[in-house]
């Protein structure tokens, strides 16, 4: 028997309904079920009466969001003077500004954290801030500085050949044509910390908990039922996140190594 | 001209405050201290201590090593192998089937790890799985996979569709076609998918601790979270540390020569 | 004194350590439809980046209405550009794409409004207004990057190879439309394109490039009918090319036979280069009509004429174009007028290689080492070599040669091809052969010894 070549995508697409598929909905179901196995919507509740988890999260959020500006007011300059070919024509910068990527978070987190006890610095939500943008900061400049690089040069030309100048330039042409990189750091940078757990607990000293950790603790003493509902929440919050996101994402991580 | 020393000078003061914390564990890798930040002279004795197993739980940290590595190398060898055949039979669909494929294999990517690691956690669970090396694999090889797909996505739309024909044409049977013709010119998207699998799989935390199971598996990244919140980190962790870092600067530098040289070449 | 509108001294530029532009001068009339026209590399894109102002000149001045500009951001230039692959922003629609330049200048929006209205009625796009640029046709987005710089009225429109992305019916479409439009505006147009029928049928005066020099600067028929050399004759149409003698004032002889012909003051006996149109080349079926005669050898219809090759009874191979079909065999008589005899002065009648004497039997030159005679000029002198162009041995493969380069033009001269291979660090080796090359071919370069003669360079 002969196999069309479109049927090779038929294993990748049974194990993508085994193992992401499958599981989301089985995220729904457990947070839709106490812990007999009936249905209830007592798991969702329970959160929205729970002033703790409430904060908890609206702190989460707000930690995420501003991790996400900070990321970008220090990145976007960072892509752009990498992407100029005024002030930077090697590689090598770029590749310095990844390169901690391929660094184990745990460690580079905690490292961040002993750096400020030797200081002397109180580990809170400043040192937070700072741990988190740390750690993120490169996945917002690498996404940005690979469209920034792609812009096709004649645009910048044409516009200043129509009478921009060079702040012009940037305010109307570049800027816009790169707001999928933006949109695509924001997203790498904002998925993550609204989501994590070990690192705020390394750098707040577990001061601060974020709503990654309730989940984690949840799963962990096996009360499943409702960290699936918590985990729920947090995907609709990614749900709505995404929404923004089209296909930007994919064409600006193009080439991560 | 100042507009350019200013430039400059923020892109490096960013990179210095990137690799602070980086240099600091690397300098107290050569002292004795327990205590990361006290520093009691200058000694090679946590290197020694390293690979000579003297220190208490060493064991563990090298197993957890050794781990991190096996579990790298499975799950990009698999998420490779089922990326890229993925990958063909993704690019031949069209239409809807094409729509749907794409959407289903960007969701690891979009998910926050949190999200993959309790749906994997309760798949297991309600498959009644016990959890261990395999399942943790398994939930490496689902974030890695996609990626892989991406990384030989553009190789296939780069090569001459007729390629494959003219394989079959010349008397190539299909499977021969793949080895012989498809394969290699895919490699460098399929290496690239790999690489980005394994240091995924190597920096990954979050997936692990939910599906490694009760039955004690470390990897570095579980071995690190544990040894932190029981108080202290292992002081041995420095120069491992140092040493991978070390091991990254130098393959990059390698990669990124060896690339630059073969562009020279083509101009 | 006549006012030019764009006027270039003596402009020079390089990349790097490769000079791209040798001492332009360029003076351009307003109103003028000016053509910049040579192959891929000449330097023509330069030059209208040049004048746009995205590049700076190493040595020169760029005049506009007398005043130089070349210290002028192109944002203070009143020119605008056409670029090659349009640069439309993609973000924004057709509209706001045309309005950019006004917008920063702040125009009313009122008169902004209009003045779209009216540029896309001149390019006849209304109603295209709110279109996204990517929906848009080749031929449409050629259209709105023509409006979107039109609309500012520049003094100077410079279109950098505005036709080349387009098909061909659609070119030839936009070639009159074009033409059209320049005549109603009366916008001085500066063209850059390396299409000579295009250069042809558009421009008022055409500048012929080769390697960052003016070959010749004429109106289109100037052009075509009197190239001052075999670049240029080789460039525009089809023609053939020969070797000849000039005998004496009205006299030249080639394809080993004598002519009549207009041309005077090359001196008795002068190596000369002779073009022959192949519309002029006159074929009677009775060849006692004809000076000489010849064979047919190929003959093929190419729609309004047939294209026919020839071989003179003594041995040379003549393009013809003939209304009238011939059959292959035929023995026909052929004629040329005196007046379509078009004779150049040759430009070289050998190679002379700057060389060092590294031995009594070695050279170093081209970037290679070249045994020769033995000599007694010292070691480390610097010396010309000098080496007829049929003396060179061009080889397949770049190892096998003392030296090594790459095949950049082919001139068919009737029973020979004269080649120009450029080396790596471009120093021209110009090579007579009857072997048959490709443009771009790698090739190897070898000498005999014998071949090479050495001349000692004086110092004064």
């Amino acid at each position: 028997m002969k196999i069309k070549r479109s049927g090779w995508s038929l294993p990748y697409f049974i194990f993508l309904l085994l193992f992401v598929a499958l599981p989301l909905v089985l995220i729904a179901v457990y947070a839709l079920q106490d812990s007999s196995g009936r249905f209830t919507l007592d798991n969702i509740g329970r959160f929205f009466s729970d002033s703790d988890a409430l904060s908890t999260f609206a702190l989460s959020l707000e930690v995420a969001v501003e991790n996400t500006l900070i990321c970008l007011l220090l990145g976007y300059p960072a892509a752009w003077i990498l992407a100029n070919r005024k002030y930077n024509r090697s590689t090598v910068t770029i590749i310095l500004f990844i390169l901690p990527m391929w660094i184990n978070a745990l460690m580079r987190t905690l490292a961040t954290a002993e750096l400020f006890n030797m200081l002397g610095v109180e580990l809170g939500k400043g040192t937070l801030l700072y741990g988190m943008a740390y750690d993120y900061l490169p996945f917002m400049v690498y996404p940005i500085y690979n469209i920034l690089q792609k812009i096709d040069p004649s645009y910048a030309e044409a516009a200043e050949d129509l009478g921009a100048t060079p702040s012009k330039v940037f305010l109307k042409v570049t800027l816009p044509l790169s707001m999928p990189g933006v949109i695509s750091g924001v997203m790498m940078v904002f998925m993550p910390t609204v989501s994590t757990f070990a690192i705020s607990e390394f750098l707040t000293n577990s001061k601060i908990k974020l709503f990654g950790t309730i989940i984690q603790e949840n799963i962990n003493s096996s009360m499943w039922n409702y960290g699936a509902a918590l985990s729920l929440i947090m995907l609709v919050i990614i749900g709505i996140t995404s929404l923004f996101d089209n296909k930007s994402s994919a064409a600006a991580q193009e080439g991560v190594i | 001209m100042t507009k350019k020393i200013l430039a400059k000078a923020y892109v490096w003061v960013l990179l210095l405050l990137l690799y602070a914390p980086l240099l600091f564990i690397a300098i107290f890798s050569f002292t004795e201290s327990r205590v990361l930040g006290n520093w009691t002279g200058f000694s090679v004795k946590l290197y020694e201590n390293l690979f000579c197993a003297k220190m208490q739980g060493s064991s563990t940290l090298l197993s957890a090593v050794e781990n991190t590595l096996l579990i790298a190398v499975i799950a990009a060898m698999l998420a490779t192998i089922l990326g890229t055949v993925a990958a063909i039979g993704i690019f031949n669909l069209k239409g809807r089937k094409r729509q749907t494929m794409n959407l289903l294999n960007s969701i690891p990517m979009v998910n926050p790890d949190i999200i993959t690691g309790v749906s994997l956690f309760l798949l297991f669970v309600f498959l009644h799985i016990s959890q261990g090396f395999v399942t943790v694999i398994l939930a490496h090889v689902t974030f890695c996979t996609p990626y892989v797909v991406l990384s030989v996505m553009p190789r296939l739309s780069q090569m001459n569709p007729n390629i494959y024909e003219a394989a079959l044409d010349l008397g190539a049977t299909p499977a021969q076609a793949l080895r012989k013709v498809m394969v290699p010119n895919l490699r460098p998207g399929m290496v690239s998918g790999f690489i980005l699998s394994f240091t995924m799989s190597l920096d990954d935390f979050v997936v692990t601790f939910f599906t490694r199971g009760t039955i004690g598996l470390d990897t570095l990244s579980t071995y690190i979270y544990t040894d932190a919140r029981k108080g202290g980190l292992t002081p041995e962790l420095r120069p491992l540390m140092t040493l991978i870092f070390l091991i990254i600067l130098i393959l990059l530098i390698v990669i990124n020569v060896r690339q630059t040289k073969t562009q020279k070449k083509k101009v | 004194m006549e006012n030019y509108i764009i006027d270039l001294q003596h402009l020079s530029k390089s990349f790097g350590d490769k000079k791209v532009l040798h001492d332009i001068n360029i003076k351009v009339r307003k109103g003028e439809f000016v053509t910049l026209l040579g192959p891929s590399g000449c330097g023509k894109t330069t030059i209208l980046r040049l004048i746009a102002g995205f590049l700076a000149p190493d040595e020169g001045k760029i005049l506009l209405d007398g005043k130089d500009i070349v210290e002028l951001p192109p944002y203070q230039r009143p020119l605008n550009t056409v670029f090659q692959r349009y640069a439309l922003f993609p973000h924004l629609d057709v509209y706001d794409n045309i309005a950019f330049g006004l917008k920063l200048k702040n125009v009313p929006q009122k008169d902004i409004d209009a003045k779209v209205r009216k540029v896309l009625r001149l390019v006849n796009m209304e109603d295209y207004e709110e279109r996204d640029v990517d929906s848009l046709s080749g031929g449409q987005q050629q259209r709105v990057a023509i409006a979107r710089a039109l609309v500012n009225q520049p003094k100077v429109l410079l279109l950098d190879e505005p036709l080349a992305a387009l098909d061909l019916k659609m070119r030839k479409d936009m070639q009159i439309e074009l033409k059209e439009m320049h005549e109603k505006l009366g916008i001085t147009f500066i063209y850059v394109t390396h299409d000579q029928e295009e250069a042809l049928t558009l421009s008022d005066t055409i500048v012929v490039l080769n390697e960052g020099r003016i070959q010749q600067i004429g109106t289109p028929a100037d052009i075509y009918n009197e190239p001052v050399n075999s670049f240029v004759a080789d460039f525009i149409g089809d023609s053939n090319i020969l070797d000849g003698t000039m005998v004496c004032d009205r006299r030249v002889r080639f394809i080993d036979e004598e002519f009549n012909c207009v041309d005077e003051g090359f001196g008795e006996n002068t190596p000369v280069e002779v073009v022959v149109r192949p519309e002029d080349v006159n074929i009677k079926k009775d060849i006692q009509k004809g000076l000489f005669f010849g064979t047919i050898t190929s003959c093929t219809f190419k729609g309004v004429y047939y294209q026919l090759f020839l071989n003179t009874d003594k041995g040379y191979e003549l393009m013809a174009h003939d209304y009238r079909k011939f059959e292959v065999g035929d023995l026909v008589g052929i004629n040329i007028l005196p007046e379509n005899i078009q004779v150049m002065k040759k430009e070289r009648t050998c190679n002379a290689f700057d060389a060092t004497v590294l031995d009594s039997t070695h050279l170093e030159m081209l970037d290679g080492e070249f045994e020769c005679l033995p000599t007694e000029i010292a070691p480390g002198t610097k010396v010309r070599a000098e080496v007829a162009f049929d003396k060179i041995d061009i080889l397949d493969h770049q190892e096998e040669g003392s030296a090594a380069g790459q095949v950049y033009s082919i001139i068919y001269k009737g029973d020979h091809y004269h080649l120009t291979v450029l080396t790596d660090k471009r120093k021209h080796i110009y090579v007579n052969t009857n072997d048959v090359w490709d443009k771009r071919d790698l090739v190897g370069v070898r000498i005999e010894p014998k071949d090479i003669k050495i001349v000692e360079i004086n110092e004064d």
